[in-house]
């Protein structure tokens, strides 16, 4: 039986949990049958019935039961799926794309660099490099957000934090006198990380401008370009690569992507209008 | 003497510096402990020195009347604070407060400035030194304005 790709699953929403004023992470679980695997670092496209299809990616745990994602209230779409309750029902076709090198980066070390909303995407891979932590170097987490009160999944790195196995610093573009952080932006605390550059692979999303800051912090601190894996955004409509509004050069990002490495964008990845 | 040679020698800001450039920086320094919570320096003060952190974490912060300071930039250990000594009519623009109890290395400006009016060799790698920090500083503070994870 051929499966039509365009043809989203019924899933029912089972926990609503809001993270910001405008973002909240929703745990679906499909209907019928078992939820398909993932990658950390695909996507879904969620259909909010009656109102539209987004690409959101996946923000939970491999190993979990349903699909976890964390949506942020932006535009029609995603404030209705947003304001969904338990007990919803949501459309899903996925998972899309290309997922994080999870893989490839045993061995060596890792550094996870998110900007924001970024966090979310590379939060599964984060449950991944500690559900696997011997296979891994050193492991570091750098995050940058708009200010202490709109830190994505506060309660978990503050977990992270207590670990002995992995550092993690955060920093924040604008502080009151009552925080004890960094202030700056996020590429500042790539310097001040411990890694071994060349055996290191760097997992980066978060907002374009701040992905190219954090992409020269990276080569100027000597990862090689191959190293460097990117989770690219773009306007996802058709997840399989046939219309055409996610082109990104050469590329479709979400077949050939979200998931891009770094060396094989570099000649477009700062041109405008691409 | 002696320590603060080596002390401003071994100061990631100086790291490969000319033995007998760091002599004569070492010369215009002097010790600072700044508790948790008091200022290096406030807005509009002279800018008669600049700051070598050697420990703690200084917080930079501009006040708006009548609201409460904004941290714009943190700083710790191997970083410097201060460029303002550099320029006319060297004044601070901001206030800058330990965070935590802070050792650090200030260089005084006068003494400087005019050493390296005297030995342009010694001018020209202190500004080698300064500006890669200042273009990068300037870089970051373009990617914060830029309010990057506001909603769009």
């Amino acid at each position: 039986m051929t499966i039509d790709p365009f043809l989203p699953a019924l899933y029912r929403v089972d926990g609503a949990r809001r993270e910001l004023s405008d973002t909240v992470t929703l745990t679906i679980a499909p209907m019928a049958g078992a939820r398909p695997a993932f990658q950390p670092g695909q996507f879904n496209m969620l259909y909010a019935f009656g109102v539209g299809e987004v690409a959101i990616s996946m923000s939970g745990d491999v190993e979990a039961g349903g699909f976890v994602h964390t949506v942020r209230d932006v535009g029609a779409v995603s404030r209705a799926i947003a304001a969904m309750e338990v007990g919803a029902t949501i459309g899903v076709r996925g998972p899309f794309g290309t997922g994080w090198p999870v893989k490839e980066a045993e061995g060596g070390d890792v550094l996870v660099i998110a900007g924001g909303l970024g966090l979310a995407p590379l939060r599964p891979a984060i449950y991944h490099l500690l559900a696997n932590r011997g296979r891994y170097g050193r492991v570091t987490i750098l995050f940058g957000t708009r200010n202490p009160a709109d830190m994505l999944y506060r309660h978990e790195i503050e977990d992270w934090r207590r670990r002995l196995d992995l550092d993690i610093d955060v920093t924040v573009d604008h502080a009151d006198q009552d925080w004890r952080g960094n202030v700056g932006v996020v590429p500042n605390l790539v310097p001040k990380a411990a890694f071994d550059p060349e055996e290191t692979v760097a997992m980066v999303c978060g907002p374009e401008v701040m992905m190219r800051f954090t992409v020269a912090a990276l080569a100027e601190a000597g990862v090689p370009a191959d190293r460097i894996h990117l989770s690219m955004e773009r306007n996802m409509k058709c997840a399989i690569g046939l219309c055409g509004h996610c082109q990104f050069g050469p590329t479709f990002v979400c077949k050939d992507g979200p998931v891009m490495r770094y060396d094989r964008i570099a000649g477009i990845f700062a041109t405008r209008e691409i | 003497m002696e320590g603060l040679e080596r002390i401003v020698k071994e100061h990631p800001f100086f790291a490969g510096f000319a033995p007998a450039h760091a002599d004569l920086v070492a010369g215009c320094a002097r010790n600072h402990r700044f508790d948790a919570g008091s200022y290096l320096f406030h807005e509009g003060e002279a800018a008669n020195e600049f700051f070598l952190i050697r420990h703690g974490r200084v917080a930079l912060e501009i006040v708006q009347p009548g609201k409460p300071p904004i941290v714009f930039e943190t700083l710790g250990p191997g970083e410097i604070v201060g460029a303002s000594w550099l320029v006319p009519p060297y004044r601070w623009m901001f206030d800058a407060r330990a965070m935590e109890m802070t050792r650090a290395i200030g260089i005084d400006a006068a003494c400087l400035r005019g050493k390296c009016d005297a030995d342009h060799d010694l001018g020209y790698e202190m500004m080698q030194r300064f500006l890669p920090v200042m273009v990068k500083r300037l870089h970051a503070t373009r990617l914060q304005i830029l309010d990057v994870y506001g909603k769009r």
